[in-house]
This record gives C-alpha cells, structure tokens and sequence, in this order.
C-alpha cells in the first residue's frame, strides 16, 4: 500500500522520526512559552542555555565520571542557577521597559556564551554516548527505533505534561499566572513575586538545559547546536500561541511530524516548512492557534 | 568654475591612467585566507588555515627578501552572497592582492568569476566542485589541493571494486553537494555497479534520521555520503543509533577529514576508506611541519586543506618572487610555469586548466586497538598516481585548454 509513491510503511518510520523530533521542540518551547507569557521576557539566549545544558552533562562525564542519569537532574539545576544569576544581576533591570530590550540582552548573552564555547571547543563537537540502559533499539518492522530516541520522546512527553500541570492546575501556578497579570496586587497579598519571577526564569532555563542533556546523546556536543535549533524553536512558540502552554507542546509535536513529512516528500524544503506555516498562521490567525488575544 | 571642474577632471583622468609597470602594488603582498570561522566547515579550514599561511611566508622568508605580506581574515558563514561581498571590498578597497583557501563550493564558484573580473588571484584549497578546472576554469584561479572528481575516483572505485555495487546517495543541496554526487555516480556506473536512490538534504542537516531511514529502505549495499564536515559527521553517527551497519549496509564517507574522523572517534569512523591528498603522519617531513603547526593550533593536526593552503602560498610567494609583479593573471601564469616543491606535498606542477597535481592516497581509519596514541587515525591503502588522481585534461570542459 502507498501513499502518494511511498509505502506505508516507510511512511510510519517517519511519523516515528517526526514525533522525536517534535519533543525537542515541544521541550525548548515549552520553556520558551513559560518565560514569555509569566515573565513578558523574549529569552534568545534559550538556544545556548540548551547547549550549556548539553557541555554541563559532558563535564560531568569528563571530570566527574557522572554518568547520564545523575547529568540529567544535575544540568538543569547548574544551568538554572546561571540563568537565575542572569536574571537577578540583569534582566530584573529591564521589566519596565519595551520587550525589546530584554530580546536584545538575551540575544548578546547567547552570542557571548557561543562564541566562548566555539572558541574553546571548536565546532567539530564533542561525542558523548548513550547510557548503556537505552542503547539498541526494537525492530518494529518497519523500522529499526533506538532506545534513546524512544526514550526522548517518552521523557518529554512527560515534562511537558508535568509542566502544564503544575502552571495550569496548581495553586502554585495559578500564583504565578496571577503574578503575571497584575503583580502590584500579588504582592499586596503577601506573595514574594520578584521571587517568584526569578525562580521561573530559573525554571525555564533549566528545561532548555534538560532538552540539551537529552540531544547530547543524539547530536554533537557542539557549540552551535542552539543557534540552529533556536530559530525553529521561536516559529514554533509563535505558531503555537505565544504564552499558551499546551499551544507549544502540541505544536511543537505536530510540527515535528509535519516536517518528518516534508523530508520524505520535499527534503529539500525541510528547513523552511515550518517557517511556511508560521507566516500563514501569522496571516490567518496572529495571536497563535491557541494563543489569547491579549 | 567649468575651468576648475576641467581641471579636476583632467587630473582625475591622469591619475587614472597611471601607466602599469611591473612592480608590487602598493610595495605589499596582500593575501586574504577567507573561510568558515565558526560554522559547518570551521574544523577543515578555520583559524587552522590562517595558521599554514603565516608558516608558509615564515619559511618563504619574506622578511630577509625585503618583501612585505600581510595577511587578512574574514568568515564567509559558508554564504556566497557574504563571500562575494567580501571579495570585493577586499579587491576595491583594501588592495588584496590574492584570495585564498575558501571551502564551500558554491562561495569558491562565486569568488572565481570575481576574481576572474577583476584580474586577480585565486588560490583554492578548501572547495571540492571540479567545476573550477572544468566549465568554470579560469586563468586567475589555481584549484590546489583536492576535488570532486579526484575523490569519487579514489574512493568510488575502491569501494565499488570491493563489492559495493548498489549506491544510495545522502547529498548536501548545494554545489558542492551535487558535483560530488555526479562525478561519484559517473565512477560507480562506469565501474559497473548501481545508484538505486538519492536525497537531497539541506545544507547544513543536524537531524538525519529521516534521510537515513529512507537510505534503510533502499536496501542499497553503501550509501554515499555526499557531504562533508558536521554533515558528515552528524550522518555517521545517528546511522550507528539506526543500526545501520548491523543490518548490513556500509558508509562511503566521500569527503572525511581528518578533523571529521577525530570528532567520531575511532570507535564509530573505524574501517572508513578515504580519500585525501595529506596526512601528517605520512613521512618524516610532513610530521616535522604537522609538529609546528599542531603548536600553533591547539595541538591538532592539520588537515589536507591546511596543508594545502601553505603549499599554496609558498609557491605563490615563489612566483611573485621570480616575476617581481603581484599581478594577478600573470602570477597564475608564472605559478603554472614553475614546477611545485615544498615539504608537504613534494614536488607536483600546476596544469593548463588550473589544476594541481599531486599523488592522492586511499586511507583506511585504523581500529582503536591498532592506534598508537592522539592523531594517529590511517592506514595507507594505496597510493593514487599523479597520472590517475585527477580528471584527464582530455575529458575536461574547460575553455581554457585547447583540444
């Protein structure tokens, strides 16, 4: 049975492909999304927290002999604590002003921290491997599926879920989204909201640092491995919805999907698919699939 | 008011016409290494380039001959658009005298027609399309260290030759990409084996699974790696995650270097043949350079195109040398007149079309167990003569030779 000229089966594999995919970009946008609909911040140094998540789990490997499974919770939490240092020395700075300002320090910090890192480590990338719990696969068939990558794609699903739990049906995160609208009165009421802010920053850093442990094993270690990835990312935010949670874990899966389809039909327009639909959405739709109009 | 207008006129028109006498422009030697500094591509040419440019007036001994070179960098971010403009601020305003090096085929094409234009000079040691000593050879420009064509011919026909008849090609979509496609179909073909597919993935890819598994399905004996650099490296290693190998098909890494196969690490680039024009373990005067430069450069190796940069520039220095003029057109004509001879690649000559000839080596990456320490990565399988390694000028395309 074909479709279109390619047969199903071929065709699962790479709804398969399509799907890991899509949890990396539901992960980075998730933290993406967070930022900006609690903190109004347009964090473009997402791309390089995310590698600095990936280097912290290849130290900890190096010069530590920590392994996967200890990088997995101990790259968010340093990441976290740069981004939490970040926001506290510079970013609290700029709530007052245009939004714009924040993207700009943002977009100068990645560029700092990339170009440190690639003149440190080159751009060739550094290999780090799977843990040996997740190596080998299954043969489904009518693929050969990695472990890892089936791994991936089970663990954000989790997060992600986790996350929008926690923001949209906890007290905690009705706190913070409370924070968000009118922070004078939140703090009236006794919650420490510059507090709050800065540990959210934290939080959402510290996500785009777990997604970096978790492509280390799939990508290079590479200085650049943000800078590709952030682009994407930010298309998929605005899709999705700027400040809707569950808009970027969705769109972030059904892009990847979508664009594991253009690599099979198109390959050559895989780059440019999603950009496609985001000045389409943008036309038909500006605030986003599931954003609110604000 | 006319008068004075007249008069700068006039003055401007003589300035103009200054006469054209044999001597170096400006008193200096200008040359511009311009490469990918930070991208895709960084790792093969880079800063490591600028380092084998400096070694290459150091030994020349500019300074006791009295004659002045300066060096200068820029990144052309693996863009033509940004290559071509640097070209020409370079060429207009800054007084270069030569381009150099400039991986990335499709900026190597567009700077080739500009200098072409402006009659300068260039040196390519980076870019592989054999379409710069083919349909787009030129009399300003010397394609020094490897290409397509040389690299389908090593590497196609030994793979081909051991069994591998039915090809699947991973192709990078650009020029580059589709030169080392063609010229490797072409060799395969003639050799007697098969292309049962091809993908065309963008430049650059970090993801290939979905390319892979296409290449999975094919059921194609070897799939061509028609790319090269981050590429090809991000391509090996996800095809280990996929089983690749385990079920029975093999990588042709039609464009490795050395940098590339210290990034995999021996355990996933092991039994990868490869063709290359340099390696710095090959005999004693190459290890004594590959020393030098390695201490300049963070202790790594050079790669072929680093070594090519300095054989290029030493015998281009040799040439302004000898003619006394940094004039481009006439200095690739005195470069093509001498015979080459420098540590790294011995002596070789520079042919009519503006190709470069040396012998080209067929290498295997050794297993772990089989390397002596950092670095140590080939085996030589053969030795491809100077007669064999590059396209015969008689199938060439290129205008410039007469037939």
């Amino acid at each position: 049975m074909t479709v279109f000229g390619i047969p199903a089966q071929a065709l699962f594999g790479q709804l398969l492909i399509g799907l890991i995919n899509g949890a990396f970009y539901a992960m980075l946008s998730l933290g993406l999304s967070v930022i900006f609909g609690l903190l109004n911040i347009i964090n473009f140094a997402h791309g390089a927290q995310y590698m600095m998540g990936a280097f912290v789990a290849y130290f900890a490997l190096q010069w530590a002999g920590l392994g996967y499974w200890p990088s997995l919770l101990i790259a968010p939490v340093v990441v976290g604590l740069f981004g939490v240092l970040l926001e506290r020395t510079m970013l609290k700075r700029l709530y007052h002003l245009d939004h714009l300002y924040g993207l700009l320090l943002t977009f100068g910090v990645a560029l700092v921290v990339q170009g440190l890192f690639r003149n440190e480590f080159g751009s060739s990338g550094l290999p780090y491997a799977a843990p040996p719990q997740l190596t080998g696969g299954y043969n489904l068939g009518f693929m050969f599926l990695p472990t890892y990558r089936a791994w991936v794609v089970v663990f954000s699903l989790v997060v992600c879920l986790g996350t929008w739990y926690v923001i949209e049906r906890t007290k905690l995160g009705a706190y913070l989204r409370a924070a968000t609208e009118n922070p004078t009165l939140v703090q009236a009421f006794g919650i420490d909201v510059p507090r709050m802010i800065t540990l959210t920053y934290g939080f959402g850093v510290a996500l785009a640092a777990l997604a970096g442990v978790l492509a280390a094993p799939i990508y290079q270690v590479n200085p650049l491995m943000g800078a590709d990835l952030i682009i994407v990312v930010f298309a998929v935010v605005v899709i999705g919805g700027l400040g809707s949670i569950m808009g970027s874990i969705v769109t972030g899966f059904g892009l990847g999907v979508v664009e594991g389809f253009t690599k099979v039909f198109y390959p050559e327009a895989s780059n440019t698919v999603i950009f496609v639909i985001m000045a389409l959405v943008l036309l038909v739709r500006p605030s986003g699939l599931f954003g609110r109009t604000a | 008011m006319t008068v004075t207008r007249v008069l700068v006129l006039a003055v401007a028109l003589l300035a103009a016409a200054a006469p054209v006498h044999a001597q170096i422009s400006d008193g200096v030697i200008k040359l511009g290494i311009m490469n990918d500094q930070s991208g895709t591509y960084a790792d093969i040419s880079g800063p490591g380039s600028t380092v084998a440019a400096r070694l290459a007036v150091e030994d020349f001994g500019a300074a006791k001959k009295g004659m002045k070179v300066e060096i200068v960098v820029a990144d052309h971010q693996n863009k033509p658009d940004i290559g071509s403009s640097i070209a020409r601020q370079w060429f207009d305003a800054e007084k270069v005298d030569a381009i150099v090096d400039v991986p990335t085929s499709s900026v190597a094409l567009a700077i080739n027609q500009i200098t072409r234009d402006k009659g300068k000079a260039f040196l390519v040691s980076g870019a592989a399309a054999s379409d710069l000593t083919g349909k787009a050879c030129s009399p300003n420009t010397i394609h020094w260290t490897y290409d397509t064509w040389a690299l389908a011919n090593g590497t196609g026909s030994a793979v081909v030759k051991t069994g591998g008849d039915t090809w699947f090609f991973l192709t990078a979509d650009y020029a580059f990409g589709h030169a080392l496609e063609r010229d490797t179909e072409a060799v395969v073909v003639k050799s007697g084996g098969k292309v049962v597919g091809k993908v065309r993935h963008p430049f650059p890819t970090a993801d290939f699974s979905s390319f892979l598994l296409q290449a999975q399905a094919s059921k194609a004996k070897i799939i061509g790696l028609a790319n090269a650099g981050a590429d090809t490296i991000n391509a090996i290693k996800q095809g280990a995650d996929f089983g690749i190998v385990r079920g029975g098909q093999q990588f042709a890494g039609l464009l490795v270097f050395i940098s590339d196969v210290h990034a995999l690490s021996l355990e996933r680039a092991q039994g990868l043949v490869l063709t290359e024009a340099f390696y710095w373990d090959l005999n004693e005067r190459t290890r004594a350079w590959s020393k030098r430069f390695a201490a300049q450069h963070h202790g790594a190796m050079p790669t072929m195109v680093q070594a090519g940069v300095y054989s290029a520039v030493l015998h281009y220095l040799k040439a302004v040398e000898a003619l006394k003029s940094d004039d481009g057109t006439k200095v690739i004509a005195k470069m093509k007149d001498m015979p080459t001879d420098d540590p790294l690649f011995g002596k070789g000559t520079v042919r009519a079309d503006g190709r470069k000839l040396h012998p080209m080596y067929l290498f295997e990456v050794k297993k772990p167990a089989e390397s002596k320490g950092a670095w140590d990565y080939y085996t030589v399988r053969a030795t491809i003569p100077v007669e064999q390694a590059f396209r015969p000028l008689d199938q060439s395309d290129c205008p410039l030779v007469k037939k």
